[in-house]
């Protein structure tokens, strides 16, 4: 029987009332009064010196209160990156300086030059339209391989080339060469990892105010995680003392990573509102966001894969340019490194694993963490490159997956992680008994009497989420530790607020957080709200990504709540006159224990908080407890994934018929919840695999600047609900948080893209096209057809 | 947007006059000028809408038995209420979305004639009559090129006459971002013989693929299609080549000639 209260219930998700009837309170919902409007003036020119700006017409035209350019920011600091790597000789990134206006130069479409604060929005657009700006247009750098030539144009001037860094992990190399020089077989693929637009619903949106009474600054704004734009901004780039400065970020519709970071936009809006003395506004348009917000992905690589003559993995080896775009967004370093070299293992006991990413400025906007932030990318190449070598071995794919599993654990990699726990062997024959793989065979004779071709496509992931270990990633050179926090405020009358550093912008911590604190205490679910987003409300904490809030913040919130049970059994204990260590805490209710003597817990926390009978000598009154969590490892949620596709060869189009996840995610506390972030992110993967693709041209002039171009998934590109099979029975528990949960909001975005590319060439094999062994993401129409005719 | 003013004229004689006025522009359901005054892409100082002009919406049949079609009448009303050319109704049923199809009018679409735009397909291949306020100009002759028409400044569609083929049909490969047309083919069969017109494929918009035509007004099956025309001159950008579009043509007239009912 499914639990219909607690961990394990699959309640609906109280906060959809609210998001679904109009009442939610989005940050473009927040207005202050009195507040200015900006409008931002963008470069349309991907490089270029910037000669003059003349703003003295537009400072007189009707509504304008100030225009600032980036002579108003000299002296103040430019955005920092969270994240220092170190390269393979020793030496640290190139960290060009980040200003929030351009000085000097701007560097990719989009980039602000001005910025017009003005009474209204259209007054700000209208003088915006009268600045002179004198830009000499220089040759922009769009290509990777391009931009390492030797005399290729520097994005940033003061800096001896576009190398950020060249970085070596994992085995060594004399190792890595001996492996591929005695394999029985090497397989290598190149291909891409297309770059996406995250497109959460919600483009941002930043208002800042300044109160002169008493020198606060107040930034509302679409954040993951206010906590860290409170430091970032207050101490890297405006110099406000963080008790001076209060970060909201109320109903946030979406992130998908890209709210992360912390923006030019975010930083100008707080400076203003001082400088202007008036609340000042900026609402992002969809034109403005697929030009301002951090892209996502954009790798391209090589990789190469070593088998002994019984198909035994001997050596992974890769080599791979990340593009970082025109300057280095917050945690932009450590995607292509930490967060996708340590992954490069997978699911396999391969005992040489060498990875190597040269990162690279182009004349781009900047690309940061999206949805799996690493992860995809690291799963994508290898899952392919197995696809192909069995293939080219003519060996069943899933067969050679399977040989090649780690079984034991813990089991460190060559790549510096020790993952915990895990059952790959029991993910994949889940995901075969869901996908009827040998029912394949009569599917795909149906699809070929249809004159269309049938693929099957599998594939499997690990992921480390729960980030992460804050000395762990210190030594790895993150600039800030990556704990969470949590406070348990129990009211009188025994209603409890939890304030936790996680944020919630579409996870639904509102109604999951509830289910554990009340399965903890015995009480009802409705008693239990939480508090999250707003700097001068909740502990500080480290907010929402990699798939961290419930194994780290969740983990906050489960000390803390020992915390206040080991209180409250001590009250229980002074009112029942018994040892608090012989008081059991069951259903709501303080028992000495083997006796009837018991007492409520409305009972004892009103005795807290009214204590005329309490031990004031022992304890102090109130109940109200803080936890700060920091992990012990990573966790690494790992799965199969399966989908089948239909390619029409005449026009190159894929559909797909049918996907299923078999995921293992430790324990689950609300099943439905982490069922729809697995069909969220599978949507998402399907998106990468056949439809989204951020390009430029050569010039670095953005060809898929809006919906028009830019292709997102629909309701129809996914395959029917029930075709549509995610699971998550496979549970081997986290060994090292209270909870044993791991983590599931990026899965289906890691695990699915190389699902569907690998079902497209299993198709077009099956057509005869066996020339074709691999199509870059995103694998439209146009490629398919292209590659099935060779051109 | 800029500012601009706005009249809602109720007669064709009102709009015209309206029209009359200095960089006036007729609005008819929005769906492409308003994005573009909300890019600031145009600034018409008046915006003389025509959507409280009764006369120029609604469906019905004329007494030569062509469907006519009021130039205010949306594509929601079309695809309900053009039962008489049922692939006219299907092919206005799958432009864009609900809200597309509860606003955008056909006199609009084929006044703007988007290169990747359903209707001028239909229009053109249907040999149909794109009635103005002051004349009836031949689809042959309405078409000039991408975004292109032969309506002069301040000219109204009030109408737009179809002949009702035999048969017909249209097949559009969606573009997978827009949804527009990729390659959209319109095939509609007379008495008199057969015309097949294409639609997002040519860099000159709508065409007539003559080839096709005559071959299938010889023998309409799906196997007289000839092969792919060629690649030159056809769209080529993110979403195809040239190459692409033209094998797509061959492909989607086929699928039509197919379906043509």
């Amino acid at each position: 029987m499914p639990k219909d209260h607690g961990i394990g219930a699959s309640h609906k998700r109280r906060e959809d009332v609210r998001f679904l009837t109009g009442a939610g309170n989005y940050t473009d919902d927040i207005n202050v009064h009195g507040q200015a409007y900006v409008h931002f003036l963008r470069s349309d020119m991907a490089h270029g010196k910037i000669n003059s700006i003349d703003t003295s017409e537009a400072e007189g035209m009707p509504g304008v209160v100030r225009i600032f350019t980036g002579a108003d920011f000299e002296g103040v600091g430019g955005l920092p990156c969270g994240w220092q790597v170190t390269d393979k000789n020793g030496d640290p990134m190139k960290e060009p300086a980040h200003p929030v206006l351009a000085q000097g130069k701007v560097r990719h479409v989009g980039d602000p030059i001005a910025a017009v604060v003005a009474d209204s929005l259209e007054q700000a657009r209208t003088a915006a339209e009268a600045i002179v700006v004198d830009i000499e247009e220089l040759p922009a750098v769009v290509d990777m391989a391009k931009a390492l030539e030797a005399g290729a144009t520097k994005v940033h001037d003061d800096l001896d080339d576009n190398l950020c860094y060249d970085w070596q992990f994992g085995t060594d190399t004399e190792t890595t060469d001996a492996a591929f020089k005695n394999a029985a077989h090497v397989t290598t693929l190149e291909l891409v990892n297309n770059r996406l637009v995250a497109n959460p619903m919600e483009p941002r949106v930043a208002v800042g105010d300044y109160s002169r009474a008493n020198d606060e600054h107040t930034l509302y704004t679409t954040s993951q995680n206010p906590h860290v734009i409170r430091l970032l901004m207050g101490a890297f780039v405006l110099g406000i003392p963080e008790h001076k400065l209060r970060v909201v970020a109320p109903d946030v519709g979406g992130g998908f990573g890209t709210k992360i970071f912390h923006y030019a936009e975010e930083a100008f809006c707080t400076f203003a509102a001082k400088a202007c003395n008036r609340p000042v506004k900026w609402t992002s348009t969809r034109s403005e966001a697929f030009m301002s917000d951090a892209h996502g992905r954009d790798h391209v690589t090589k990789i190469e894969l070593a088998l002994d003559a019984d198909n035994n993995f001997v050596g992974v080896r890769t080599d791979t340019l990340a593009n970082m775009g025109a300057y280095l967004s917050t945690f932009s370093s450590s995607v292509p490194t930490w967060l996708h070299g340590t992954l490069m293992a997978g699911n396999y006991k391969t005992p040489a694993v060498q990875v190597n990413v040269k990162a690279v400025f182009t004349n781009t906007v900047p690309v940061d963490a999206y949805r799996g932030a690493g992860r995809p990318e690291a799963t994508f190449q290898l899952e392919r490159v197995i696809d192909k070598a069995a293939r080219e071995l003519g060996v069943d794919p899933i067969a050679l997956r399977r040989q090649n599993f780690i079984t034991q654990f813990p089991y460190a990699t060559p790549v510096a992680v020790e993952y915990d726990t895990g059952d790959y062997e029991a993910t994949m024959a889940k995901m075969e008994e869901l996908m009827d793989i040998p029912g394949f065979a009569a599917r795909r004779a149906e699809s070929e009497k249809n004159g269309k071709l049938r693929g099957l496509g599998v594939n499997c992931f690990i992921e480390a989420c729960g980030i992460a270990p804050s000395n762990l990633v210190g030594q790895l050179g993150a600039r800030a530790g990556l704990y969470d926090a949590a406070t348990v405020r129990v009211n009188a009358t025994g209603s409890i607020s939890v304030m936790v550093g996680a944020h919630s912008h579409g996870q639904g911590h509102e109604t999951v957080f509830p289910q554990v604190v009340a399965e903890m205490l015995g009480i009802d679910e409705s008693m239990v709200d939480i508090v999250h987003g707003d700097t001068s409300k909740i502990p500080f904490g480290m907010g929402t990504y990699g798939s961290r809030s419930l194994a780290v913040c969740g983990s906050a919130m489960v000390r803390a709540t020992e915390k206040i049970i080991n209180k409250a059994k001590k009250i229980a204990g002074h009112l029942l006159e018994a040892s608090d260590s012989d008081i059991e805490l069951k259903d709501g209710q303080f028992t000495v224990a083997g006796t009837d003597k018991s007492v409520a817990w409305g009972d004892v926390t009103l005795a807290a908080y009214v204590p005329h009978n309490y031990p004031l000598e022992d304890i102090e009154p109130g109940l109200e407890e803080t936890a700060f969590y920091d992990p012990a490892n990573f966790t690494y949620p790992a799965g199969a994934y399966a989908c089948e596709v239909e390619v029409d060869p005449d026009t190159g189009k894929v559909t797909i018929e049918k996907f299923v996840s078999a995921d293992d995610f430790g324990n689950v506390v609300n099943p439905m919840i982490v069922e729809g972030q697995v069909h969220g992110g599978i949507a998402q993967g399907i998106g990468q695999a056949l439809l989204e693709n951020c390009a430029y041209d050569e010039n670095g002039q953005l060809l898929s600047a809006s919906y028009m171009d830019y292709a997102m998934p629909r309701a129809d590109d996914i395959p029917h609900m029930s075709n549509y099979v995610v699971d998550h029975s496979c549970q081997t528990p986290c060994t090292h948080n209270p909870l044993g949960v791991k983590g599931c909001g990026e899965a289906g975005a890691i695990g699915s893209p190389p699902t569907v590319v690998n079902a497209v060439i299993d198709a077009l094999h099956s057509g005869g096209h066996t020339h074709v062994n691999h199509i870059d993401m995103p694998v439209s129409p146009s490629r398919v057809w292209a590659a099935i005719n060779g051109q | 947007m800029y500012s601009f003013d706005i009249q809602r004229p109720t007669s064709v004689a009102d709009a015209v006059s309206a029209l009359g006025a200095e960089e006036a522009q007729a609005l008819g359901g929005g769906q492409t000028l308003i994005p573009t005054l909300k890019q600031r892409l145009a600034s018409p100082s008046v915006l003389v809408s025509l959507g409280a002009i009764a006369e120029i919406k609604g469906v019905c049949t004329g007494d030569d038995g062509a469907l006519c079609i009021g130039g205010g009448t949306t594509h929601a009303t079309v695809a309900k209420e053009a039962s008489a050319y049922p692939a006219l109704a299907a092919l206005a049923g799958n432009i864009g979305d609900p809200a597309v199809r509860n606003r955008g009018t056909i006199g609009g679409s084929l006044a703007n004639n988007d290169p990747s735009a359903c209707y001028p397909a239909a229009a053109l291949a249907s040999g149909a009559t794109i009635v103005t306020n002051s004349r009836s100009i031949a689809a042959d002759d309405y078409f000039q090129g991408m975004f292109a028409t032969a309506l002069e400044e301040g000219e109204i569609i009030t109408e737009v006459r179809f002949p009702v083929p035999e048969k017909a049909a249209y097949m559009k490969f969606e573009q997978p971002a827009s949804r527009f047309a990729l390659v959209g083919v319109f095939v509609a069969k007379y008495a008199d013989g057969v015309r097949v017109a294409v639609t997002g494929a040519s860099e000159d918009g709508v065409f007539r693929w003559t080839d096709a035509e005559a071959a299938l007004s010889s023998n309409f099956s799906a196997d007289a299609v000839p092969a792919a025309p060629s690649g030159d001159g056809m769209i080529s950008d993110l979403h195809g080549s040239g190459a692409y579009r033209a094998h797509l043509v061959a492909v989607m007239t086929k699928r039509a000639v197919a379906a043509a009912s």
